[in-house]
Order: structure tokens, then C-alpha cells, then sequence
């Protein structure tokens, strides 16, 4: 991608958002006294700050860069991952949960487990989670040196260390309160940042039915915008219709993926296992300031919630139908490629030497190292014949002929083609705004979980209140530190990165059923607990080992990829990774129910009803609503926001 | 938790609003995309929307309306 040159405009922009986080770090210091003020933000933010905190630590720059990435490979199916797959869970959070979230006074969500539980499953819980929000954290600042350094030309290394002292310079002054306050201003950087993008590109499509019919083209033959193997088709609503093609089973939906795993599997497991149990964005519900407004706050975030696609898928579909109108010129950025690589490639269409056209495209294939569709390639030679091309005319023929896309860089595509310095510096901004203020909300649940529960519960019981302060601001260091570490750990190896993914996702998968069965029935022991989570984990292990996608066999049915499943045995075969990854997610949550269901009854529990009141369903006293107003009744509320999903998904079925 | 995030809110937006409808107007011809100038109005909507932030931080002293 040609580096953007930013003007003075937009540098003064970034620097103004710069300023006002660590500001507010800064102002908010002095309320900063007890390690529960720093760590847990003493229970007392109001329910819209939470609410769009809870929305904004979940909306980072991955998912906005990868959202619109899926917009264009997938259409507006795409907003599944937001109508099936957040709304629900997170309406049943606010209004089934959160009362024992908040109601048993746990500073964390392992917290939470060591009361229902024991400590055994508290440290499962918590060890597990401390090392992945390093990782994510450090995934995260290694895309956005990445981006920096191709987009702007910065430093990888300066890129890394200053946008890192910047998050920890407001995290150590204000703690948790800080962070929420920042991903606050985050939430309007990132509506306001984006909006006129897709506005603009919405107007240069020619409008929303425009648009919708180019991508009917694009579904009868998504081969030509190279995002699906030749011959492959779809019924014209393919990227338009959200249900349809996906009720047509997965032959007929660019995702691959059937109704049952869409909704069991992403809709129910990973859906309610992320909103409901990661301490990432439960913790900000639980720095609200009363059991109402902690309750809400999930819903208050799912108002946005439910409108997001609009914002970050539709500029992937802009793309797409962009692509099919040639007097735009425009395409999905291809696969990134060096400026040696291609000096090398013009060289080959210039190189008379070679005698034949097939020896030149193989010369230019060769040069790139990436698929590239020869004909267009053979083209470009004959029109570089007839009349000699410019260096930079055959780049571009190079650059339009590369059979593979860089999805990721989608959104970035669009900025640069539609805004203009000024616009450029604001757009830019909320990027970079996404990235520091995720690194922020996982280092600030990181330091409340290591203190808490690991450093408080393992290392140093019963200290007093000022060292458990200071113990969270070191930790806070300690934990940019690691996630530098994980940054460049990412940027070196690659693969150990996917793995260390995998192996997440075989841990998250199941954790849904320990909840479940935790705070619904109160026969669900300990050991039950622990054994089934151990038990889950190993069977998303096992279903991985046996499964595979058809796109990792070669002609002889064996496996390419072992990171992408079946390097045991082949059982099955699914049509794409995601819905083998769905379809992970709904064996490891049976197989955690079932065995925690059984162990439970074949052991007994160490806890008494007293000890479980609060902290499961049956033996907590309900919560009378009827003292607040209707419409800050979560039920009614929750009631309310489904009836609107619904409604979204009949419209765009 | 003593500050009232709509200042800090109000007053960036204010500024940035303002900034870029000034380059808007100053730097019409840089400032258009698709034909419009979109850094003064996209700058005068930001510009609305700190404001009305300001004010409701101001009317509504430490305890915003929706808690």
C-alpha cells in the first residue's frame, strides 16, 4: 500500500485526542486512593458511560478492520456476528446475570467462580484469562505498528513504544475509570470518524438499491473480484440477504455455514460464552454505579450494538460493489506485495528475452509470488507490445491482476479514497483511537485479575488495602511491558501466534456451560466444574484433531494445514473454517454440560444453600423492579431490543 | 467519579469541529471529496455535537440525566 502523507491538519487532530486521554488520566489521578477506586473504579460510573464502554472495549480496531474485510468477502450476512451473535447474549447478561455479577459484590469474574466454585476453577479461570488478554493486547499493537509503519511510513518499534506510553501514561494515573472514560471518547472518534466514510462511499456507489444490485452481479460470479474459486456461484441475494442464503445450506452462502451452527453454535455458545462470562467487558458493567444501572448497562450497549453493522460491514460491501463498476477504478487491495517484488514483475513484461507470452506471465508470477490471473497478465504484455507502457502503468496492470485480496485492507482503501486532508487525520484517528483504548481495557481487566486473583488469593493474603493499590499500578506496568513483549513475540512468530489462538479458542468454548450450570442450578459442584471445563477443552481439542475444511485437503484427501484440523483423522469435512468453528464450539459446550451435569451428581457439593445465596438463581431473592420507572426495567428494555432485532433481521432476511 | 466525561467529550469535539470547518472553508479546494466540501460540513457537525455535549455537562452539574 502507498504510504499516506498526512498534512499538518491532520497531525494537530491526532495530537488533540492524544492530549484529552492523557488528560483525562491526569484528572482523574487524584480520586485515585484505594486499590478499588484504581482497579475496579469503586462501583460509581453512570449507566450510558458504562454502557458505551462495555460496546466500545469490545469494538476494537481488529473488528473494525476485520468486519468490513468480512463485509465484502460475505455481505451483510456478515452482521450475523451482531444480531445473532451479541444482541441476544447480551440482553440475557443484563437481565439474568448481572445480579450475580454484581449482587455477590465479586471484584472479577474468577472472583465469582471461587465463591460458587472453589479455587480450583478460579485459577483455571483466571490464569487462562490473564494470559490472553496479553496476547490480544499484544496481537492488537503489533496490526497497529504494522499499519503505521506501511501507512505512514512511521518506525514498527517507535510505533509500538509511543502508542504503549500513551495508554500507560492515562491507565497508571486514572486505572479502570480512566480506561472507560477513553473508550468513551473512543465510541464517538469511532461513529463520528466513520460515518462520513460510508456516507461518501454510499453516494459514490449511487445510493443503497445501487449498491444492492452490484452485488447481485458480485454473488452470480464472485471469481471475478477473485474472492471465491473460479465456478463457484450463488443465487443473485447471496451479499444481501441474511437468511436466506444461509437457510439454503452452506453450498449456497460465501460463509459456508449451516442454520443449526449458526445459531447453536455462534448464536448460543461463542455468542454467550464471549458477552456473558469474558471479565473484558463484564468488568465494565460491573463498575457501574448500582444494581440497576450495572444491569443496564449491556442493554444501553446494545442500542449501538445493533446498528454497527451499518457502520463497519456496509463499507466492505461499498467495496465489493465498487469493484464492478470500472469507471470507478477501484479494487480490493490485493495481497500486500514489496516494491522490489514489484520492480521485479515490470522487468518481466519489459523482458523481450523471453520468447513466449506463457514464459513472461510465469516471469511475473514468479516475480510477485502470489496468484495472479494470467490473462489480464498476458494483456497487460500485449498492450506493453503495441505501445510501450509507463513503469507505473504496468505496476498498475501488475497491482490489478493479483488473483488474491488483502481484506484487511478494505477499510483503510476507502478512507484514503474518500477523505480528504482534515477528514483523513479524524478517520485515522478513531483507528488509532481503537487500538490504544483496547490495549487499555485489557491491561486494566489483566491488573484486576492478577491482583485480585492471583497475587491477593496465591501470593499475599491479607495485606492492607495501599499495597494492593500499588501492587495494581505495577502490575498495570508489568502488564504493557508483557504485551510489548507479545507484540513483537507476534511479529516474529507468526504461527506459534495461530496456535496460542487455537488453543484459546479450545478454551473458551465450553466455559458457557460452567456458568450456566453454576448460576441455574445449584446442585453443580466444584469438581464438577473443573473436570467438566477440563473435559470441554479436551473435546475441542479432539474435534479439531478429527475435523477438517475441504479447502486444507489435497487431491489425496490428505491434510495441507495441520493448524486448520484433521491431523489425527479426517471424520468430517466442513465447507469452510467457520463453520468447523462453530461447529467446535457446540460439541465442546455439550460435552462441558454433560460431564459437569454427571460429575455434579456423582460428587457432593462443599457449599451449603447459605453460601450459594446470591450467587445462584434458585436460592437468591428475585429483584423487585417495580420501585424504577418502566422504561429502566431491564426485562422490559431487553423485551423491547429484541422485538427491534428481530425486526432488523426480517428486514434484511 | 468527580468528573463528568461530556467535558472532556464536549471540549474535543468543539475543537476539532471547529478546526476542521475553518480548513474547510479556508482550503475549499483540498477539502472536497465527491463534490462537497466535506471537511466544513462534517466539521460542523462535530462542532453541533460538542457543543450540545458542553451544555449538557453544564446544565446537568455531576450527574448526567440517564443515571
Amino acid at each position: 500500500m502507498q504510504a499516506i502523507q498526512l498534512q499538518w491538519i491532520d497531525y494537530t487532530i491526532l495530537i488533540a485526542y492524544v492530549a484529552f486521554v492523557i488528560g483525562i488520566g491526569w484528572t482523574l489521578a487524584r480520586y485515585m486512593k484505594t486499590s478499588s477506586d484504581f482497579l475496579t473504579s469503586a462501583r460509581s460510573i453512570p449507566t450510558w458511560v458504562t454502557g458505551l464502554a462495555f460496546i466500545s472495549a469490545n469494538l476494537g480496531a481488529l473488528e473494525l478492520v476485520g468486519m468490513a474485510a468480512s463485509g465484502a468477502k460475505y455481505g451483510i450476512s456478515t452482521a450475523h456476528f451482531y444480531w445473532v451473535g451479541a444482541i441476544p447474549a447480551m440482553i440475557f447478561l443484563a437481565v439474568f446475570m448481572m445480579p450475580f455479577y454484581y449482587g455477590s459484590k465479586a471484584r472479577s469474574v474468577p472472583e465469582y467462580l471461587k465463591m460458587r466454585f472453589d479455587e480450583r476453577v478460579r485459577a483455571l479461570n483466571s490464569v487462562a484469562f490473564a494470559v490472553m488478554t496479553i496476547f490480544a493486547s499484544g496481537i492488537s499493537m503489533n496490526a497497529l505498528a504494522k499499519l503505521l509503519h506501511a501507512l505512514l511510513g512511521w518506525d514498527y518499534n517507535v510505533a509500538l513504544w509511543v502508542c504503549s506510553g500513551v495508554v500507560l501514561l492515562y491507565v497508571l494515573k486514572g486505572g479502570l475509570t480512566s480506561a472507560i472514560y477513553t473508550e468513551v471518547l473512543q465510541f464517538f472518534m469511532i461513529v463520528l470518524g466513520f460515518a462520513p466514510v460510508v456516507y461518501l462511499g454510499l453516494k459514490d456507489v449511487g445510493g443503497w438499491h445501487s449498491m444492492t444490485h452490484s452485488l447481485q452481479t458480485v454473488a452470480t460470479n464472485p471469481a471475478a473480484l477473485y474472492l471465491k474459486d473460479a465456478g463457484t456461484t450463488y443465487a443473485p441475494n447471496a451479499w444481501t440477504s441474511a437468511w436466506q442464503p444461509v437457510l439454503a445450506g452452506p453450498a449456497n452462502n460465501p460463509m459456508g455455514v449451516d442454520w443449526f451452527a449458526m445459531i447453536f453454535g455462534l448464536g448460543f455458545v461463542l455468542s454467550f460464552g464471549y458477552w456473558c462470562t469474558n471479565f473484558l467487558v463484564v468488568q465494565r458493567a460491573m463498575a457501574a454505579k448500582n444494581m440497576t444501572a450495572a444491569r443496564n448497562t449491556p442493554l444501553v450497549a446494545a442500542v449501538p450494538k445493533m446498528f454497527f453493522p451499518f457502520l463497519v460491514i456496509v463499507p466492505g460491501m461499498i467495496a465489493a460493489a465498487l469493484c464492478t463498476m470500472p469507471d470507478k477504478g477501484y479494487r480490493i487491495p490485493p495481497a500486500i506485495v514489496s516494491e522490489a517484488a514489484y520492480a521485479k514483475a515490470v522487468d518481466a513484461v519489459k523482458n523481450v528475452n523471453l520468447l513466449t507470452d506463457v514464459a513472461r506471465v510465469q516471469a511475473v508470477h514468479d516475480a510477485v509470488g502470489k496468484n495472479i490471473d494470467s490473462e489480464k497478465i498476458a494483456n497487460l504484455i500485449a498492450a506493453n507490445a503495441k505501445d510501450k507502457l509507463t513503469d507505473t502503468q504496468i505496476k498498475q496492470g501488475i497491482y490489478n491482476s493479483i488473483a488474491e485480496n488483502d481484506y484487511d485492507g478494505v477499510i483503510l482503501s476507502l478512507v484514503k479514497k474518500y477523505c480528504p486532508p482534515g477528514l483523513l487525520g479524524l478517520a485515522l484517528t478513531a483507528l488509532l483511537a481503537s487500538f490504544m483504548s483496547g490495549m487499555a481495557g485489557n491491561v486494566t481487566a489483566f491488573n484486576t485479575v492478577f491482583t485480585y486473583d492471583l497475587y491477593q488469593a496465591y501470593f499475599a493474603k491479607g495485606k492492607s488495602d495501599h499495597h494492593y493499590f500499588i501492587t495494581g499500578k505495577v502490575i498495570t506496568v508489568v502488564g504493557i511491558i508483557l504485551s510489548i513483549g507479545a507484540a513483537y513475540f507476534a511479529s516474529m512468530y507468526n504461527n506459534c501466534m495461530d496456535i496460542i489462538q487455537l488453543v484459546f479458542g479450545f478454551v473458551n468454548a465450553p466455559l458457557f456451560a460452567t456458568f450456566l450450570l453454576g448460576m441455574f442450578w445449584k446442585r453443580t459442584t466444584g469438581t464438577g466444574a473443573f473436570l467438566g471445563l477440563f473435559g470441554g477443552i479436551g473435546c475441542s481439542a479432539l474435534f479439531h484433531a478429527l475435523t477438517s475444511v475441504g479447502s486444507n485437503l489435497d487431491a489425496t484427501g490428505h491434510v495441507i494445514n495441520s493448524m486448520k484440523g484433521g491431523y489425527l483423522h479426517v471424520a468430517h469435512v466442513f465447507p469452510s473454517e467457520m463453520a468447523q468453528n462453530f461447529w467446535l464450539a457446540a460439541f465442546a459446550f455439550i460435552a462441558c454440560f454433560a460431564l459437569t451435569a454427571v460429575i455434579s451428581l456423582a460428587t457432593t457439593s462443599q457449599k451449603s444453600d447459605a453460601d450459594l445465596k446470591g450467587l445462584v438463581y434458585s436460592l437468591t431473592p428475585k429483584i423487585v423492579d417495580n420501585n424504577i420507572p418502566v422504561y429502566q426495567r431491564p426485562a422490559v428494555v431487553g423485551i423491547v431490543l429484541l422485538i427491534v432485532c428481530v425486526i432488523l433481521n426480517l428486514i434484511f432476511w | 467519579m468527580g468528573l463528568d466525561i461530556r467535558w472532556p467529550i464536549g471540549l474535543m469535539f468543539t475543537l476539532i469541529g471547529a478546526l476542521l470547518a475553518v480548513f474547510g472553508l479556508v482550503k475549499g479546494a483540498e477539502s472536497v471529496s465527491l463534490g462537497i466540501n466535506i471537511n466544513l460540513i462534517w466539521g460542523a457537525v462535530l462542532l453541533v455535537f460538542g457543543v450540545l455535549m458542553l451544555l449538557g455537562a453544564a446544565k446537568g452539574g455531576k450527574t448526567p440525566p440517564a443515571a
